[in-house]
C-alpha cells in the first residue's frame, strides 16, 4: 500500500523549479545587498572615486569621533525610549483589548475588532500628517478637545516642544499599531479551549482569575513573539518621523531614531554630505542591534517558555 | 460578585466603545473637514459641514496640482504584482520544501527565514547601488523586484507550514495516476491552499502598499511616485493650504476604508488564521 515514490532522481528538477526562483530573488534582493551593505560599512569613498579599504576606521569614527558619537548614542537612546513606549503602552492595551474581545458571547465583538484595526491599515505618513494637523495650534481643535475634559489652557505644542515631541511620537505610533498585538494576541487567545476556561469557573473563579491564571500563561509565546516584533519593528522605524519631522527630526534632533539617522547620514543633509560607507556603517550598527533583541528572544526568552500542547 | 456580573458585559462595551472613538475619532476629524471651506475648517472643526461650510474647493485643487491618478495606477500596480510573484513563487517555494527530501532543505528552509526577521531596509545602499547599475532607478520594477523578496520569507514560512499539514492520499493518488508533479501542485495543492494564501496576501500587500521607504530612495520621480510617497511630497509642498492638504489626505484614506470595509471579514479571517501561532 505504502507506495512511497518519493522523488527519485528524475524528480529532481521539479524541486529545483520549484525553489530556484524565490531563491533567486530572495537571495540577489535581500541577501546579498545585507551583505554587501555590511562589508561596504569597511570602506571609503571619495565623493565619485573609487572605493578603498579602511577596516574598522568608519566603526572608530563613529566611536571615538565627538559629533558621530552624540547623533549615534542620541538616535539609538531616542529610538529605545520609542520602543519602551510601544512595550509599556501598545501591547498592553492590545492585551487588554483582545481579552475582551475573546469574552464569550460578547455581542459586537465582530464590529469592535474591525474598526479598533482601521487606523493600522492606513499608510504612517497618513496617520502621521492626520496628528500633526490635529496637534497643530494653528487648527485649535486640539484646544477645543482637551477643553472638554477640563483643560481651559489648550493643548501644548506637543509635537514642537523638544520635552514632548518623542513621547508624542511614539504614542501616535502606538495609536496606530495598536491593532497588531491585539488580533495576533486575539488569535491566540481563541486557541484556548473553552474547555479549561469552563472548568475553572465551575470550580468557582471569575473571568478575571481565569483570564490570568489560565489564557494568560498559554498564550505567552505569542506575547513574547509580538515583544519581538515590536522591536525590530521599532529600530526599523523611519516614515513617521520622516513625514511629520522631516529628515531632521527636529526640535534639534530630539525625535532622532535610528531610522532617520541611517537617512541622513546616506543621503546626506543642511549640514553634511551624503557618504554611502557611513550609511552602510550605521545599517550596520541597526543590524547588529536588531540581532541582538532576535538573539535575546531565540536564546533566553523562547527556551524558558513552556508551550503548551493544547 | 452578583454585581460584578452585572456591570461586567457593560464595562466591557464601554471600554470597547471608548477605545474604538479613540480609533476613529481622528480618521473621521479629517475626512469631515475636507468637505468644508477654510472658514468652517478653523471657525468650528469638530461640526459637519453644512450649505454655508460645504466646499470641494480642496478637492479641486488637489486635482488639478497633483498626478493622483498616476500615484494610485502606480500603487495599484506596483501593490498586485508584487504580490502575484510573492504568491506564486512563494507558494512554489513552500512546496519544494514541504514536500520533497532533498540534501539540505532545512538548511534552505532555515535560510529562506532569516529574511523574516532581519529588515531589507538595512541592504539599501548596496540595493540603491545595484538598481542603479541595472539602470532601474525611477522605475516600478526596482519596486517589485524589491518588495518581492520583502515579502518571500514570510510567504514561505506560512505556507510550508500550511502545505506539511496537507494529507497525503490526495496527491499519491495523483502520482499513482501518473500526474506530473508541476500538475499536482498547480491542480490539488494550490487550490487547496488558498485560505492560508489570503492570509499572506494580506501581510504582504498592506506593508507594500503604505511603504515610503523605497519609493523614496528607489523611484522618487513624479511618474513613479506611489500614493504614500506622492502624498508626503503634495503635503511638503501645499502644508499652508489647510483646503487642499485635508483634502489629499481624504483622497488616500478613503478609497482604503472602503477596501478595508468590504474585505474586512476575509482579511481579519486572515489575520487571526492559526498561521501565526
Amino acid at each position: 500500500m505504502a507506495l512511497k515514490t518519493k522523488p527519485g532522481s528524475s524528480f529532481r528538477t521539479h524541486i529545483l523549479v520549484f525553489l530556484l526562483p524565490a531563491a533567486l530573488i530572495y537571495t540577489l534582493f535581500m541577501i546579498l545587498p545585507l551583505i554587501d551593505t555590511v562589508r561596504f560599512s569597511f570602506y571609503s569613498e571619495e565623493s565619485g572615486g573609487p572605493t578603498t579599504f579602511v577596516g574598522w576606521d568608519n566603526y572608530i569614527l563613529i566611536l571615538t569621533d565627538e559629533r558621530w558619537w552624540q547623533d549615534f548614542t542620541n538616535a539609538l537612546k531616542n529610538n529605545f525610549i520609542f520602543f519602551v513606549v510601544h512595550m509599556l503602552i501598545q501591547n498592553p492595551i492590545g492585551l487588554l483589548l483582545a481579552a475582551l474581545l475573546s469574552l464569550p458571547r460578547l455581542k459586537l465583538a465582530n464590529s469592535y475588532r474591525t474598526l479598533i484595526f482601521m487606523p493600522t491599515m492606513l499608510s504612517v505618513v497618513i496617520i502621521g500628517f492626520i496628528w500633526k494637523l490635529i496637534l497643530s495650534p494653528l487648527w485649535g481643535v486640539g484646544d477645543t478637545l482637551v477643553g472638554f475634559v477640563g483643560m481651559t489652557d489648550g493643548l501644548p505644542a506637543l509635537l514642537g516642544e523638544e520635552s514632548t515631541a518623542l513621547i508624542t511620537l511614539s504614542l501616535i505610533s502606538v495609536w496606530q499599531f495598536v491593532g497588531i498585538p491585539m488580533m495576533l494576541i486575539y488569535a491566540a487567545l481563541l486557541n484556548v479551549p473553552d474547555d479549561l476556561v469552563d472548568a475553572a469557573i465551575v470550580d468557582g473563579a471569575n473571568q478575571w482569575t481565569a483570564f490570568w491564571r489560565i489564557k494568560l500563561p498559554l498564550i505567552l509565546p505569542t506575547v513574547a513573539m509580538v515583544s519581538v516584533l515590536t522591536f525590530v519593528a521599532n529600530f526599523n522605524a523611519f516614515d513617521l518621523i520622516y513625514a511629520v519631522k522631516g529628515a531632521l527630526a527636529g526640535p534639534d534632533f530630539h525625535t532622532d531614531i535610528m531610522g532617520t539617522l541611517f537617512y541622513r547620514t546616506f543621503f546626506g543633509f543642511q549640514l553634511q554630505p551624503g557618504s554611502a560607507t557611513m550609511g552602510a556603517t550605521v545599517a550596520s550598527l541597526m543590524f547588529l542591534v536588531i540581532l541582538c533583541g532576535v538573539m535575546i528572544y531565540l536564546f533566553v526568552i523562547q527556551r524558558r517558555l513552556h508551550r503548551y500542547q493544547l | 460578585m452578583k454585581i460584578s456580573r452585572r456591570i461586567g458585559p457593560l464595562g466591557v462595551h464601554a471600554v470597547l466603545l471608548c477605545y474604538t472613538v479613540i480609533a476613529l475619532f481622528p480618521i473621521f476629524l479629517v475626512v469631515m473637514n475636507s468637505f468644508k471651506s477654510k472658514r468652517g475648517i478653523f471657525r468650528d472643526p469638530l461640526a459637519f459641514p453644512d450649505a454655508t461650510t460645504f466646499d470641494l474647493i480642496g478637492f479641486e485643487k488637489v486635482i488639478s496640482r497633483s498626478s493622483f491618478d498616476v500615484y494610485f495606477s502606480n500603487s495599484i500596480s506596483v501593490t498586485v504584482l508584487s504580490l502575484l510573484f510573492v504568491l506564486l513563487l512563494g507558494a512554489m517555494a513552500a512546496w519544494a520544501l514541504a514536500e520533497y527530501d532533498f540534501p539540505g532543505s532545512d538548511l534552505m528552509a532555515l535560510y529562506l527565514a532569516i529574511g523574516i526577521m532581519i529588515p531589507i531596509r538595512l541592504g539599501s545602499v548596496s540595493l540603491l547601488k545595484m538598481i542603479v547599475a541595472m539602470d532601474l532607478v525611477n522605475t516600478l520594477t526596482a519596486l517589485v523586484l524589491v518588495y518581492t523578496a520583502q515579502g518571500l520569507p514570510l510567504a514561505i514560512f506560512i505556507l510550508r507550514e500550511f502545505m506539511a499539514q496537507i494529507p497525503n492520499d490526495l496527491k499519491e493518488a495523483a502520482r499513482c495516476d501518473g500526474v506530473s508533479e508541476y500538475r499536482i501542485f498547480w491542480s490539488i495543492i494550490l487550490p487547496l491552499v488558498r485560505p492560508a494564501l489570503a492570509t499572506v496576501a494580506v501581510f504582504t500587500m498592506i506593508p507594500i502598499w503604505n511603504d515610503l521607504w523605497f519609493p523614496l530612495i528607489l523611484a522618487p520621480g513624479e511618474d513613479t511616485a506611489t500614493v504614500t510617497l506622492g502624498i508626503q511630497q503634495f503635503i511638503g509642498q501645499y502644508v499652508t493650504d489647510w483646503n487642499a492638504v485635508l483634502a489629499s489626505l481624504t483622497l488616500a484614506i478613503v478609497p482604503i476604508l472602503i477596501l478595508y470595509v468590504i474585505f474586512s471579514r476575509q482579511l481579519i479571517r486572515g489575520l487571526t488564521s492559526g498561521a501565526v501561532k
